[in-house]
């Protein structure tokens, strides 16, 4: 793999993917395989919305790594607050770091911010855009669980602001699967990733508005929750709501295969009785944002320093 | 015959609308009502001292009804032509000197704007106060924002910088 940052799931091949996915199973087997290589680097986190998982799992990645983090903190208690532009931030913050991180709620932030800097950029969300290390580790949850070949999924909920759902369409695209999309008509993908998945070769796409007439075929149900503050009719809200919801009793029709999946936080999309179930997979999905996390920052860093791939 | 498509207008045309000009620019074959978009997207508002001329709905072969821009003092650029077959893609372009067309050709479409056109996400990176230059990506039935993705494929005038 070489790219100098990793801005969207569509610039990264089949073969870029797997040899992320590789990584990190070597290192999710051994961590000690990486030892204390990358310890003197630091990485910039810059976030500039609220994030639990994903901005701790780059952190702790980052420290298995050896390495350390500096933080900008908040926004409010940053210069973001005195009116300083992304463009200014991300120049002042590589003088500091070795690779950024950023995340930022105005969509395409991410390229537009690498346009700045020289040191390696991961996009971890850039508004209802893309989040593609989010992608990296789902795939590696769906390659643990049900294999990437061959592959029927189901993806459901919010689809037209969910920046997951679109990273993890196009990445899908690379591989032997079968994408349902599963929403109300107000929340369906957005017309622009529709026309990127029809001009990728291979992609096979469908659009449902109910789950019921595809779940006893999928392999993956991969859950994200219905933002109800986008809408702007609460009683609208209220006629969908419900639909997408799924508990024990809903996955009776499913395959006893079949492997539940969610970007997290849920509030109410996955009842709490699927979590003792052999489904319910999205715990494990993100405690492997670590072990890829740590794969992704290991080859960025080491192509940055013109060391090849082992 | 209704079509003027270049600066060769005669004494005895009796529907001259449009005076001839000794050096510059005729843009031909504009779709009608796109004139006042041609000189948007060219950034011509006369503040620099161009003459300009205008003709509207003129009765045309090709297109029934055309506009007609023909700027004096001014040879437009490669690029700059180029970016008019967003909103003009019929048009022709005559480079006038001393009264002659010296040279025409028509607009061909670019792969890439840069600095014209602005995104209309709000949620886009480049709405904002970055120091940022628009890009769009030409596609064949519009244009594709370089930086949040979003496609435009009506209105792409009402796209064009102020």
């Amino acid at each position: 793999m070489r790219h100098d940052h990793l801005i969207t799931s569509k610039q990264l091949s089949r073969a870029d993917i797997e040899t992320v996915l590789d990584r990190a199973a070597e290192i999710d087997a051994d961590p000690s395989i990486v030892g204390d290589r990358h310890a003197d680097a630091l990485l910039g986190l810059l976030f500039f919305e609220p994030s639990t998982r994903t901005k701790m799992s780059f952190e702790t990645a980052m420290k298995r790594l050896g390495g350390d983090v500096v933080d900008m903190g908040s926004v409010e208690s940053s210069s973001v607050k005195k009116g300083e532009t992304l463009a200014d931030t991300v120049r002042v913050i590589e003088g500091y770091a070795d690779a950024l991180v950023l995340r930022h709620p105005k969509q395409g932030a991410a390229t537009m911010a690498c346009e700045f800097v020289d040191v390696p950029l991961l996009n971890a969300g850039d508004g209802a855009g893309h989040h593609p290390t989010q992608t990296l580790l789902d795939l590696y949850t769906i390659r643990e669980n049900a294999g990437l070949d061959d592959l029927t999924i189901g993806i459901m909920g919010d689809l037209k602001y969910g920046r997951t759902v679109h990273s993890l369409a196009y990445a899908l695209t690379n591989f032997d699967a079968r994408q349902h999309f599963i929403s109300p008509e107000s929340l369906q993908l957005p017309r622009e990733v529709v026309y990127d998945l029809h001009q990728r070769e291979g992609a096979r796409i469908r659009e449902h508005e109910s789950l019921d007439e595809i779940l006893p075929s999928l392999d993956v149900l991969y859950v994200t929750r219905i933002q109800r503050e986008r809408f702007p009719d609460e009683n609208e809200y209220q006629k969908v709501a419900g639909e997408y919801q799924i508990d024990a009793a809903t996955l009776d029709a499913a395959s006893d295969d079949l492997t539940v999946m969610h970007p997290l936080p849920r509030v109410d999309e996955i009842a709490p009785d699927v979590d003792e179930t052999d489904h319910a997979a999205y715990f494990e999905q993100a405690h492997n944002g670590v072990p890829v996390r740590m794969a992704l920052l290991d080859l960025l860093l080491r192509n940055a320093r013109g060391e090849t791939d082992d | 015959m209704t079509d003027r498509d270049d600066n060769s207008d005669t004494v005895d045309d009796h529907k001259l609308r449009v005076s001839k000009i000794q050096d510059g620019t005729v843009i031909d074959h504009v779709r009608a009502g796109q004139a006042l978009n041609v000189l948007a997207i060219l950034g011509i508002d006369g503040s620099e001292g161009e003459e300009v001329s205008i003709g509207m709905n003129v009765p045309s072969d090709r297109l029934a009804r055309k506009d007609i821009v023909k700027v004096e003092g001014r040879e437009l650029s490669q690029d700059e032509v180029d970016v008019l077959s967003l909103i003009a893609p019929d048009a022709s372009i005559n480079i006038v000197r001393d009264y002659d067309v010296i040279e025409k050709h028509r607009v061909e479409r670019p792969d890439v704007v840069t600095g014209v056109l602005s995104c209309p996400n709000s949620g886009c990176i480049t709405t904002g106060d970055e120091p940022v230059t628009s890009r769009f990506d030409v596609l064949d039935d519009g244009v594709r924002c370089g930086y949040c993705g979003r496609i435009v494929r009506d209105d792409i005038p009402s796209l064009i910088e102020s």
